[in-house]
């Protein structure tokens, strides 16, 4: 079989010695099978749908603050769902929904799963390539397919799904129910599936060539943190996007074939539907099993950039590298057997509910272990600010300030009174939007030069870095106490309810740092774009980092390395390590010694 | 390459990174990570089927009773038929094992008939399950719906469920199965009003009989029903059709891809093609998906059909 190490070198070499077989456009920029090109695809789609899902909060948050308004921007964009100026009620839902579908799916999982994956495990491995380059490029392709429908259900005359990001029937089962149910629905479907179909090509790429195309002397024990996140997060989404699929096409069934499985006992306008015999609670189920397990794919790899960013900027070793590896397995366990805490008060048995809150609880424990880790790593350390250690500084903030509430909800005799209002939008924005956004910015201003071979503008990285944490708390800290006063989530409007009314200066504070957040992130747009052209050339190795990535030259060239691909020799996380009699670093006058280097004689590896 | 050949010395660790630590190539670890995957949708699907008729099972109707054809023989042969395209089924599986054990003795020609024959075997199951589809849809005894949509069906004095040809036409004239006839509801209704030894009663395990005057005012607001569609089924629970023809579908539609995936093998094993690459890997990738569609047919034939 051509896939062994030994003969795709000899291909390698062959192409070095006979030159490199001419690359089109086509086949370089578009059905590109090269794993850094995916990356990048897979980052600036990531990126388009992330401008479209918080411009969709900037228009929400516009309504929550000013009930009712005029805003010329509304009727700009929203159009005849914004008659005046003022959205209604129904393109409310739509933008709720469709926000909540694009940052959870397609930036925070194929955004930030997809590109650094793609871009890092075959260079963080010592690999040419992923296994299957082909199924690769499949991968991003029905990614982008299912973007581009998620998008287009946005010009539906209906308009699009607008039940919720976790479309529970069934209010998303009959077209009947509310104008988003209809054509919006179906897109939104659509989408999804062909959203899961790439999650598994790519997932499946992932942990295969993990397995499989790790160089000589890479154990499991010396790979980077990133890539044990990156490999638990493709098996998580293996095992639980399946089930989604089949809630998915449950439902499609109930809405297109005339089925019950989600449908009883329905009465539209007086007259009682055919429907007999389903459970919407069924859909709960189904649906909660991936959708607890999605959480940590969006966390999980976010984590592991920061555990490498972290490391290399504090010039320490991860402490406690086995115990971060074991908690990343634990949260990928404990994450199949937690999604009833989603469901508290849908009238599950009590008995269950407080097994559920056991096991939910029981996170608390591995989460704690990450975030002592990273405390312990920055202790002491001799710390580089740099653009990505802020935003990974950043992401243990929110990881555990956000943590902290998800034991409040975990709990099924607390969770009862905030169930469903602020309290919660606060929790899980803060703890898996935030940190894994941080997680995805850290990741893009460390390894930009890698991608495109120049640096950002580290300036720039500090506005936008000062800019998002501000506001991020700005927004998301008030909303702990809206939750706590009472007041339900995905209402388009309080106005009807008197003892809401002291908190409308709250919804005006909280826009108003939402309106700085969006500002910032076209600070990084343009530092963004503006570095891929006019940046300063990067060295081959900006963070004097251990990694395999940074041997490989600035240029990208197919295959990743140009002669022999490295043999590794220690782990990832040599830094600042002293010589056998403490006199100077192992490689003296360096304070990293890079995965290449040979163990000195009498040298201890590190990572036990 | 063939199978489980590793290339390195023996004294190194085989996690150690240079080498492929499961002894598989890629593909075949995709496919069995697949594979997974695709066991957890069933998983889901067969999970759905178990709450629900847990929910309802004081009337969800009993496959016994329901699937009692064969084709070309009359009477009551309950189960007999889905037993034999299990066995079809389960037979091309062997048959596969030996395309793959030929496959690696590099026996082009015993790999061309027994793939061949697994092809036939798959043929022979998604005809039959077509042929189940289609007496399900016709229907065989009818049912009556009463107004509060309980599917209840015709019982003769000694609690046995007869058809509305039955009924309608006499014991003696009448058919076991309705076939095509359709009966309208005054017909089936007046010629249970005439005969007092018929009752009705509601399918399931437990199904009880209801009593004569009972059964006379349930019919003023009832409805016959033949043969079986998404909406409501002759046989009992509406749910009881939809997941019939959910999950027997979602498997055949596995067992017809399967078809045409082995297909596509054969017709390269013809051309020569895997003599020529030197192994017959594919055929064995192409086995563990076949393998796995049996093994999930064993568990739905298992929960829908024998529980």
């Amino acid at each position: 079989m051509s896939d062994t190490t030994t003969s795709k070198n000899t291909h390698f070499q062959d192409e070095l010695m006979h030159g490199h077989h001419e690359e089109t456009f086509i086949t370089k920029y578009v059905f590109s099978t090269d794993h850094k090109m995916i990356g990048k695809q897979f980052l600036i789609t990531g990126m388009v749908m992330g401008v479209i899902g918080v411009m969709m909060s900037m228009f929400f948050r516009l309504q929550l603050a000013w009930p009712e308004q005029s805003f010329a921007i509304l009727e700009a964009f929203l159009g005849e769902w914004a008659p005046g100026g003022v959205m209604n009620p129904e393109i409310y839902l739509a933008l709720v929904t469709i926000h909540g579908t694009i940052m959870v799916f397609f930036v925070l999982t194929a955004g930030l799963s997809g590109t650094f994956s793609n871009l890092l495990i075959p260079l963080q491995i010592g690999a040419r390539d992923m296994a299957s380059g082909f199924i690769n490029m499949l991968s991003y392709w029905f990614f982008f397919a299912s973007s581009i429908i998620m998008v287009a259900s946005l010009f539906v005359t209906t308009g699009p799904a607008s039940a919720g990001w976790t479309i529970y029937p069934p209010l998303s089962a009959l077209p009947q129910a509310m104008s988003g149910s209809g054509l919006g629905m179906t897109l939104w479907l659509v989408s999804m599936t062909l959203f899961v179909v790439s999650s598994l090509l790519g997932a499946l790429n992932y942990i295969v060539t993990i397995l499989n195309m790790r160089t000589k002397g890479m154990s499991m024990t010396r790979l980077p943190l990133t890539i044990w996140a990156f490999f638990t997060t493709a098996i998580i989404g293996v095992l639980s996007f399946p089930v989604l699929v089949s809630a998915v096409l449950l439902l499609i069934f109930d809405r297109s074939m005339g089925t019950s499985f989600y449908l009883s006992d329905i009465f539209i306008a007086g007259e009682a539907l055919h429907n007999t015999g389903g459970s919407p609670i069924l859909f709960e189920h189904l649906f909660w099993f991936l959708g607890h397990p999605e959480v940590y794919i969006i966390i999980l790899p976010a984590l592991g950039i920061t555990s490498e960013v972290i490391a290399t900027n504090s010039r320490k070793p991860i402490f406690g590298y086995r115990a971060m590896i074991g908690s990343i397995l634990a949260i990928a366990f404990l994450s199949f057997i937690v999604w009833g805490h989603h469901m508290f008060i849908t009238g599950m048995n009590p008995f269950l509910g407080s097994v559920f809150t056991f096991t939910t609880l029981l996170i608390a424990i591995p989460s704690a272990v990450k975030a002592f880790n990273y405390i312990t790593t920055l202790w002491k350390g001799n710390l580089q600010f740099t653009p990505a250690m802020l935003f990974s500084i950043g992401l243990v903030s929110t990881f555990v300030a956000g943590g902290l509430t998800g034991i409040i909800l975990g709990d099924s005799a607390l969770d009862i009174n905030v169930h469903d209002t602020y309290f919660v939008v606060a929790h899980f924005h803060i703890v898996m939007g935030l940190s894994a956004i941080f997680g995805m910015f850290a990741g893009v201003y460390h390894w930009f030069p890698k991608m495109y071979g120049r640096r950002m503008n580290k300036k720039l990285g500090y506005v936008h870095f000062w800019l998002s944490f501000i506001s991020a708390y700005g927004v998301f800290f008030p909303m702990h106490f809206l939750g706590l006063a009472g007041l339900p989530r995905r209402y388009y409007s309080n106005t009807a309810f008197p003892m809401f009314d002291n908190l409308a200066d709250i919804n005006v504070l909280i826009t108003f740092f939402a309106i700085i957040g969006g500002i910032a992130m076209f600070i990084f747009l343009f530092n963004f774009f503006y570095s891929i052209f006019r940046g300063p050339v990067a060295t081959q190795n900006p963070w004097n980092s251990n990694t395999l990535e940074w041997t490989t030259p600035v240029e990208h060239v197919h295959g990743n390395w140009p002669g022999e691909i490295p043999e590794v020799h220690r782990w990832a996380y040599d830094y600042s390590k002293p010589n056998a009699d403490g006199s100077d670093y192992v490689i003296p006058g360096q304070d990293y010694a890079p995965q290449t280097v040979p163990l000195a004689p009498g040298e201890e590896e590190g990572g036990h | 390459m063939s199978t489980t050949t590793v290339n390195m010395p023996q004294d190194k660790k085989v996690w150690g990174g240079g080498s492929r630590p499961l002894g598989s190539q890629y593909g075949k670890l995709m496919m069995w990570f697949f594979l997974i995957s695709d066991a957890l949708t069933f998983s889901g699907f067969l999970a759905a089927y178990g709450m629900i008729r847990f929910k309802e099972s004081l009337t969800w109707p009993v496959a016994e009773e329901v699937f009692t054809h064969f084709p070309f023989l009359e009477g009551n042969h309950p189960l007999l038929y889905v037993a034999l395209m299990t066995f079809i089924l389960i037979m091309s599986s062997v048959t596969m094992v030996l395309a793959v054990h030929a496959g690696n003795h590099m026996n082009k020609k015993s790999v061309t008939l027994w793939m061949l024959l697994t092809i036939i075997g798959g043929l022979i199951f998604v005809g039959s399950q077509a042929w189940e589809w289609y007496h399900f849809i016709v229907g065989d005894k009818g049912g009556i719906e009463l107004h509060d949509r309980t599917i209840v069906h015709i019982v003769n004095a000694d609690g046995e469920a007869i058809s509305f040809s039955q009924v309608v036409h006499g014991m003696e004239h009448g058919h076991k199965s309705n076939h095509h006839e359709v009966f309208s509801k005054d017909e089936v209704f007046g010629a249970f009003k005439a005969d007092n030894t018929l009752a009705l009663k509601v399918p399931g395990k437990a199904g009880e009989t209801m009593n004569r005057s009972e059964a006379l005012a349930a019919l003023s607001q009832a409805d016959v029903v033949q043969g079986a569609n998404m909406k409501r089924n002759e046989y009992g629970h509406q749910q009881f059709a939809n997941f019939f023809f959910f999950i027997t579908g979602f498997h055949g539609f596995h067992v017809f891809s399967g078809v045409v995936i082995n297909f596509i093998i054969f017709y390269n094993v013809l051309l020569g093609t895997y003599e020529r690459r030197g192994h017959y890997d594919m055929v064995e990738k192409v086995g563990l998906y076949w393998h796995f569609v049996d093994l999930v047919w064993v568990f739905v034939f298992t929960f829908f059909y024998l529980v």
